[in-house]
């Protein structure tokens, strides 16, 4: 089957690979080196979507990274990707894509008669409209406003491919491999930078690949391939195409997105789908190019109306025709060469200038060939509904003001050319403030803000001979700041047609009585009344008429739109351009992939997982593991068909009876040593730590300078000047953050030095009122009777020739021990510990049971130390040193931390002793009050009380102190339950604490 | 990305440093008298200029040591880094 609109000879595309691919549900083939776009056109399908509001039919505009129009669903090795830029997508055997934001087909779209209401679809029609009524937000509007919005449909399934992140530093950056992205990346590579050279395209060469130049006695096209071949080939330089810079950030960063797999069937193995750059650049070469302006005139956005560059490139890459009848619209000389082209292949087009009978070479050249030039004319309409099928055209007047009479021309498409616009994007990002150059109708970047040089036509530049000169020379400059070298390479000589200015006009007056929508922003379906209705509305701003009217809001961010848009107001406003200004240019310049975004942090490793080298052996042992910040911990051993509850109160039980052990190798532990490390502690903690023993531990708390409870632990004296201090697991990288903090900064004159060891010991817990005996048969050479080891003592023992630190501390209240050894051995007195115990009835226990053990003894944690409470609240004010100062303790003298009613904690148990108590719940003192209902406190952790056999909680309560005994209510809407309970001491099991000290 | 020039370790990606807050504040001398206003101003106020702004940094993934940073608060330009002790 022949491909109507596929010229034989020319392009760039291989024909000896044909590839077949499907496109809503129909097969086609191109050629290896078509992109969609080029594919389709081929084949003569120019209708590929619907507009966003009015369900326009949509074709194609562009070639390539500014298209508005030609967004599909792609769907590639059973995955689908949405907002997929039909023009950049590159052909694969198997391609399948699908026309987006239509229904129930592309050629028969039921969304279409928005189009015929369009009336009612004013600019900022769902500001007016949505309002009200109110009622209507949730059910109505917003459910419609969603289905209405955006492009395609992302999957929902676990994306399976691989994204990765790379990190790189180079002397140069090069954001373009056109003319001038080449010739200073060329300069600079020879005089030695490290250069990286970014191409967005499968090709390089950008605009070389389809202009008619010679340069230094080859094509430009040649003289580019062998400028990257060469390129390719220097350890300095690193080369990538389908590479976008696609954002501009803080001190020379900016961050690429390489396609790598992304035109294939299906990813390489262990090849990343797509792989994102972050780059420290010394200097960015900007060499970004420039886009073609549209020209507007009625019905501008009907299929067949394309860009003439594009056109161009679709011709002169892919051999393939946008129309075999084309009408040039054009007000510069850009438009003859799409015309020269069409010409050279058989093609009879007709030129429409705006400009009366220019003086230039490429007019002459045109009219040589016998092209019908019309001068003075504009398109005033496209006409055709799914396909351009003739254009009234007109003559226009010298002022461009008054039509003629409007004539009918026969076209299948109109190739529009309104001169360039510089794509300033990445030197506007950078902080560049860009300036308007009258020359050109654009803006251009201004004076560097970062180290950033524009060259090429990104810079206004649009003669290949300056923008060569000037971009060698860039090369040469920029290289020879950072590596000193001075080597200078030749600039060929370059054989170039003289450009003629171009015609201001861009705008095309409505013929008497004509209602011809004139589209200025072609992927949001924002026209010219729309933007003059703004202003009338009183809109002044640029970025208020973008926000208002969405132009310029699309994925496409108006990379063809914008300009026109400015031209507007400035018209309508009798402004000048440069007094309306742009709107701001963010990053990302194109949609990057979220997938590229998040790149290999992605489920297990989206953060990293700390085990304890006890972590086998609990696996082993059916523990059922949390996460406990970066922790993994066990929470339980679960034992036949138990579940969590049954499970951990099994362990807890097991506590209070006989013996149980806990892996507490997360905890926080921080070395703090040196001659003032007691001084220091003094002043970290609340109470007073001068006079400890060698040998003993004791309990601190630590406060923030605002008088919070910062965290809590144990600090045990090991020797004169060395301090074992212990944190919460959370608290961890905080207190050690915080006391490097006080001494470096605050108190210098302190010889201390601190260093976290949490990772080199391994903690166990031995806890219960058989713990003596398990530690007595683990250290058999050590007194460990209440005596030889008290409450708060501590020992260094030999544990089966480990060397073992013995804590006598407890946190589950009971008689308990802590043991720790070396990390590496931790496992090995895990096990001893579980062998030696067997007698005792010894249990490992989770975390879980660990909560129930602390909640009903009242010993508070992160539950209730939450970032909102002092000393007081938790009932530690006995810690709090009169004699001494400490960080924090001037806030605790502020008037609501001395309250006669201050919140403080308190136990908290159902009326019915049944009732589980869900945490978060809010205590209130009447059950069916007004809402609000007055909150007097919130309940912070819950447990199965295992001494008493009935559910117990903790609550951070109002006037704690006077509200034991009272009963209130417990509400928890989340779960929908209201409980009656009563306040009772948060000490719920052995109140004076006489176990830990048995 | 901020390029910072840890005054230790020379010149480091952002993500490896750790924001430390406002580096003009003085912290009151221990057991000396503060009136509730100056305690008040030393815990809670801090100035948000627009411009130049002495910070702390602290270089958590690397030396772990404390530094301050002049930087401009809206154009993220660092003029300079000075261990602690120094001043601008």
């Amino acid at each position: 089957m022949p491909q109507d609109y596929r010229l034989d000879k020319i392009g760039l595309i291989n024909r000896n690979k044909k590839i077949s691919f499907k496109f809503n549900g129909k097969s086609y083939f191109g050629y290896e080196g078509d992109t969609l776009a080029s594919a389709l056109i081929a084949n003569g399908v120019h209708l590929v979507g619907r507009s966003f509001k009015y369900h326009r039919p949509r074709g194609f505009f562009g070639a390539g990274v500014d298209e508005p129009y030609a967004i599909v669903q792609l769907y590639r090795n059973n995955e689908t990707d949405p907002n997929v830029r039909a023009t950049e997508q590159e052909l694969f055997e198997g391609l399948e894509a699908k026309s987006v934001n239509c229904w129930p087909s592309v050629n028969f779209d039921i969304g279409a008669i928005n189009n015929f209401l369009n009336k009612f679809f004013p600019a900022g029609f769902y500001y007016k409209t949505f309002m009200w009524p109110k009622s209507f937000w949730y059910k109505v509007y917003e459910p419609f406003i969603r289905k209405a919005a955006g492009f395609g449909v992302a999957s929902i399934k676990h994306d399976k491919e691989r994204y990765e992140h790379k990190y790189e530093y180079c002397d140069l950056l090069i954001t373009g491999s056109g003319p001038s992205g080449l010739a200073s990346a060329y300069a600079a590579a020879k005089n030695g930078a490290r250069v990286i050279l970014a191409e967005d395209k499968p090709r390089f060469g950008g605009s070389l690949l389809t202009s008619e130049v010679n340069i230094g006695n080859q094509s430009g096209k040649e003289w580019a391939e062998n400028i990257v071949n060469e390129l390719k080939e220097m350890p300095n330089v690193i080369v990538r195409n389908r590479a976008q810079v696609f954002g501009y950030y803080d001190h020379n960063m900016l961050v690429m997105s390489e396609r790598i797999n992304d035109h294939l069937p299906k990813s390489k193995k262990y090849s990343p789908k797509q792989r994102l750059w972050y780059i420290r650049a010394k200097e960015v070469v900007i060499s970004s190019g420039s886009i073609e302006r549209p020209l507007v005139f009625g019905n501008n956005d009907t299929p067949g109306v394309v860009l003439s560059s594009a056109a161009k490139e679709y011709l002169k890459v892919y051999g393939v025709l946008v129309g075999r009848n084309p009408l040039i619209f054009t007000n510069n000389d850009s438009g003859y060469e799409t015309a020269i082209e069409f010409k050279k292949n058989g093609i009879w087009p007709i030129i429409l200038d705006t400009r009366n009978n220019p003086n230039s070479e490429i007019v002459d050249e045109a009219k040589r060939m016998g092209i019908d030039i019309k001068f003075s004319y504009v398109v005033v309409a496209a006409k055709g509904y799914k396909k351009v099928k003739s254009a009234e055209i007109a003559k226009i007047s010298e002022d461009k003001k008054e039509l003629g009479a409007i004539e009918n021309i026969n076209c299948d498409c109109i190739c529009v050319s309104g001169f360039w616009t510089p794509t300033i994007h990445l030197a506007s990002q950078s902080g560049n403030k860009t300036k308007f150059n009258e020359e050109i109708d654009a803006f251009v970047p201004g004076k560097s803000k970062q180290e950033e040089t524009t060259v090429g036509s990104a810079n206004g530049i649009f003669t290949l001979e300056e923008t060569l000169k000037t971009s060698f020379e860039a090369g040469h400059q920029l290289s020879k700041k950072i590596t000193k070298n001075d080597n200078k390479v030749s600039i060929p000589k370059v054989v170039e047609k003289k450009l003629t200015k171009h015609d201001k006009f861009w705008c095309v007056p409505l013929p008497k009585g004509k209602k011809y929508k004139r589209f200025l922003d072609f992927q949001n379906d924002v026209a010219v009344t729309d933007v003059e209705l703004a202003l009338r509305e009183g809109y002044r701003s640029i970025e208020h008429v973008k926000r208002y009217t969405t132009l310029g809001m699309a994925t496409d961010q108006g990379k063809t739109s914008n300009l026109n848009g400015l031209q507007l107001v400035s018209d309508v406003e009798n402004k000048i351009v440069p007094s309306v200004g742009h709107t701001t240019f963010r990053p990302p310049y194109t949609p990057v992939t979220i997938g590229a975004i998040v790149g290999r942090e992605v489920g297990k490793h989206s953060k990293p997982t700390r085990k304890s080298p006890i972590h086998s052996w609990h696996e082993k042992h059916n523990a059922v593991f949390v996460d406990a910040g970066v922790w993994l911990r066990p929470r339980y051993y679960k034992q036949g068909s138990e579940g969590l509850f049954e499970a951990s109160k099994r362990e807890a039980e097991n506590v209070r009876k006989n013996v149980g052990v806990c892996d507490v190798t997360t905890l926080g532990k921080i070395d703090v040593k040196g001659p003032d490390a007691a001084e220091f502690l003094n002043r970290v903690y609340t109470n007073a730590w001068l006079k400890l023993p060698i040998g003993k531990a004791r309990y601190g708390v630590m406060l923030r300078e605002d008088g919070i409870v910062m965290d809590d632990g144990t600090t045990t004296r090991i020797s004169g000047n060395h301090y074992h201090m212990t944190t919460t697991t959370a608290q961890a990288a905080n207190v050690l953050s915080h006391l490097e903090y006080y001494l470096q900064v605050i108190w210098p004159e302190l010889n201390v030095n601190v260093v976290s060891t949490t990772e080199q010991w391994s903690g166990a817990a031995i806890a219960g009122p058989k713990s003596r005996n398990v530690l007595q048969k683990l250290f058999p050479n050590i007194d460990v009777s209440n005596e030889g080891l008290p409450f708060m003592g501590y020992v260094e023992g030999d544990l089966f020739g480990v060397h073992a630190r013995i804590f006598r501390i407890s946190f589950s209240g009971e008689l308990a021990y802590e043991v720790n050894v070396e990390s590496n051995n931790g496992n090995y007195m895990w096990e001893k510990i579980i062998e030696i115990g067997k007698e005792f009835s010894i249990q490992p226990y989770g975390t879980e049971a660990l909560s129930t053990l602390r909640i009903e003894m009242g010993h508070v944690a992160g539950s209730e130390l939450d970032g909102r409470t002092i000393p007081y609240d938790n009932g530690l004010q006995g810690l709090l040193s009169k004699k001494k100062d400490f960080i924090g303790k001037r806030s605790l003298s502020r008037q609501a931390f001395v309250a006669e009613d201050r919140q403080k904690v308190v136990g908290v148990v159902p009326l019915d002793k049944k009732t589980s108590i869900p945490e978060g719940s809010h205590l209130v003192k009447e059950e069916k009050a007004k809402l609000p209902n007055p909150k007097l406190g919130h309940v912070s952790a819950s447990c199965w009380s295992v001494e008493y056999n009935n559910p117990f909680s903790l609550a951070i309560l109002h006037d704690g102190k006077n509200m034991i005994g009272q009963k209130l209510f417990a509400l928890s809407p989340l779960k929908n339950k209201s409980i009656p309970v009563e306040i009772v001491s948060s000490h719920y099991v052995d109140p004076k604490g006489e176990r830990v000290r048995s | 990305m901020l390029h910072i020039k840890c005054p230790y370790c020379g010149t480091r990606s952002q993500n490896e440093f750790a924001y430390g807050g406002d580096a003009t504040i003085k912290r009151p001398e221990l057991n000396k008298e503060v009136s509730d206003k100056e305690w008040d101003t030393f815990v809670y106020f801090r100035k948000s200029p627009r411009g130049k702004h002495l910070e702390f940094w602290h270089h958590i993934s690397g030396c772990r040591q404390w530094f301050k940073v002049q930087r401009d608060t809206t154009t993220h330009e660092i003029f300079k880094t000075l261990k602690p002790n120094e001043d601008i």
